[in-house]
């Protein structure tokens, strides 16, 4: 697959002498969709703005579709479509109006058949006339999706798309998501909310302190830093491990009625039958067992935290 | 050129002007009207005429000239400081256009409110005053060169800005008195001779001089030497405007 979006050796350096972003490379496929994770101040906002021309970076080279975007910045840009994490909009506008702004400002011709388009595909088709200041937040959202969306970009930054989005809109954006993926557009998204890279990413990238942790395909990572879990349910509550099974590390749950056997899915010496019949034959009574996989979040929480390799 | 960029943001922002167009409008009609009221008629009978001008008509040029002066400075600060404001600056900065079309824009439309508000107060002026425009050209050059100039400051301003009190601090307390010193409601030639000289360092005088010029023939300084001042004007915002968008002074990070 052809990349997209190519980051070189990009640093950020403020005129305060922090360092935003710590000569970051990063290459984005064209099609995919890909999560940036990170913790607050790491650096997602500030690498998303290099790209999109808000902020410039100190070091290094930005190339959208080859078109570099200092020296080419028009033929970026051009290609890029943002969605903000605040709601900034005109208030007093329509949401027509606005929509019209956006795409003449990206140097398109007027096309009131794919606005029209666009604003049914987000539910906002009956707001087509109202004023901004009308708007829930969460059309507000969409609208800045749709506004982002206006100029046909192959490459769309959603800048935590879903924060203080509810349970419904939230499904919808992710929906929304899932078909721009499906008509070619490479999405690129930053979130705080772990469970939406776990649903929609193809790649994360893990970003903390202005350095790219890693990049690595969901599944792929999930299954090298994911930790398994083997939960298993005792008849009668112990103060502790029996002798001849000190060796496996286990531990109790919260309750002395569960024990918890960490293991890695890769390594051949965790047959957890095998684990479980020497728990029995140690006269422990197994009633139930379970096993857990961690999720991108934990293994998130680890990488941030130093505790992952 | 991203022809469609320059006419979005030229909409976007006359737009502006149309939403409140009673208030664009019934502003200067009224404000106006006063300044006939009270300069032309109550204190105007009193004074004689200037050049063989009717206090009336003299005041006419610098009443124009005032309010331009003032929209094309308030219209060109807030077009630019609002989307800073608002947050929306950033669709401007990550949009395929550049620094020249986005001033073009934003300068264009300032511009022309500030030309429809100086149409305007010419229009309620000659409900008053005989009014007969000796050079209309020239007007029109000299009309057209200082909304433009003066947006341009706008712009310079707005992005300076970044609060209200800032906004409104250059116009109010520089510019505005010196609209007021610089000739607007008199000739220099009614002042004492030092005052005459002070006032000669008011570039001000140099627009509201060779605007009445185009108007009667007559003015304070010459014609040439305050198109000569309007034009350095221009060309001092401009170059400061390519040395912001350059810098990315208080637009980029």
């Amino acid at each position: 697959m052809k990349n997209i979006l190519r980051i070189n050796n990009v640093s950020k350096l403020f005129p305060n002498n922090v360092r935003a972003l710590n000569k970051i490379s990063l290459e984005i496929e064209e099609g995919e969709i890909f999560a940036l994770l990170g913790p607050n101040g790491a650096g997602k906002t500030t690498l998303i703005s290099s790209v999109c021309g808000i902020t410039r970076q100190s070091e290094g080279n930005i190339k959208v579709k080859d078109f570099d975007t200092v020296t080419e910045y028009k033929k970026a840009r051009s290609e890029i479509g943002l969605v903000p994490q605040e709601l900034t909009l005109e208030t007093f506008e329509t949401v027509w109006n606005t929509l019209v702004f956006s795409r003449g400002l990206h140097g398109k011709p007027s096309n009131p058949e794919y606005l029209h388009s666009l604003l049914d595909d987000l539910s906002l088709g009956d707001k087509k006339d109202e004023r901004i200041l009308s708007l829930s937040g969460g059309m507000k959202r969409r609208v800045l999706i749709a506004k982002a969306l206006s100029h046909e970009p192959s490459v769309l930054f959603l800048d935590e798309p879903t924060a203080g989005v509810d349970v419904s809109l939230r499904k919808t954006l992710w929906n929304m998501i899932r078909s721009l993926k499906k008509s070619g557009v490479t999405v690129i998204l930053t979130t705080h909310y772990i469970k939406e890279a776990e649903e929609l990413a193809d790649r994360v990238g893990i970003i903390n302190q202005g350095e790219i942790l890693l990049t690595e395909d969901k599944k792929v990572l999930m299954k090298r830093l994911g930790k398994r879990k083997l939960i298993l349910s005792i008849e009668s509550k112990k103060n502790s491990i029996p002798e001849e099974l000190k060796e496996l590390n286990l531990e109790f749950g919260k309750t002395n009625s569960t024990i918890i056997y960490s293991y890695d899915s890769k390594d051949r010496n965790s047959d957890i039958f095998e684990i479980m019949s020497r728990i029995s034959n140690s006269g422990l009574k197994i009633l139930d067992f379970e096993t857990h996989q961690s999720s991108l979040e934990e293994i998130f929480v680890d990488l941030v935290s130093g505790r992952s390799q | 050129m991203n022809i469609y960029a320059i006419k979005a943001i030229y909409i976007h922002e006359m737009s502006r002007f149309f939403r409140t167009i009673i208030g664009s409008l019934i502003s200067p009609i009224i404000s106006t009207t006063l300044y006939f009221i009270v300069f032309g008629s109550a204190i105007g009978s009193r004074i004689t005429d200037i050049d063989g001008i009717t206090y009336g008509a003299f005041i006419v040029p610098g009443l124009m000239m005032l309010n331009m002066m003032t929209s094309s400075l308030n219209n060109g600060a807030f077009g630019i400081y609002f989307p800073k404001f608002s947050g929306t600056i950033y669709e401007i900065l990550s949009a395929p256009v550049s620094s020249f079309e986005i001033v073009i824009g934003y300068v264009g439309a300032a511009a022309t409110k500030s030309i429809l508000i100086g149409i305007i107060i010419l229009a309620t002026a000659s409900l008053f005053v005989d009014l007969e425009i000796k050079y209309p050209v020239l007007m029109l050059l000299i009309m057209i060169m200082t909304v433009v100039s003066f947006s341009l400051f706008g712009f310079i301003i707005g992005i300076w800005s970044d609060s209200f009190e800032r906004l409104n601090f250059i116009p109010t307390l520089v510019v505005t008195p010196l609209v007021f010193l610089g000739g607007t409601f008199y000739s220099i030639q009614m002042l004492p001779e030092l005052w005459q000289k002070i006032t000669l360092l008011n570039p001000v005088l140099y627009l509201v001089s060779g605007f009445r010029w185009s108007f009667f023939g007559t003015g304070d300084v010459s014609i040439t030497t305050s198109l000569l001042a309007i034009f350095l004007f221009t060309l001092l915002c401009i170059s400061v405007i390519i040395l912001i968008f350059k810098t990315g002074y208080k637009l980029q990070t």
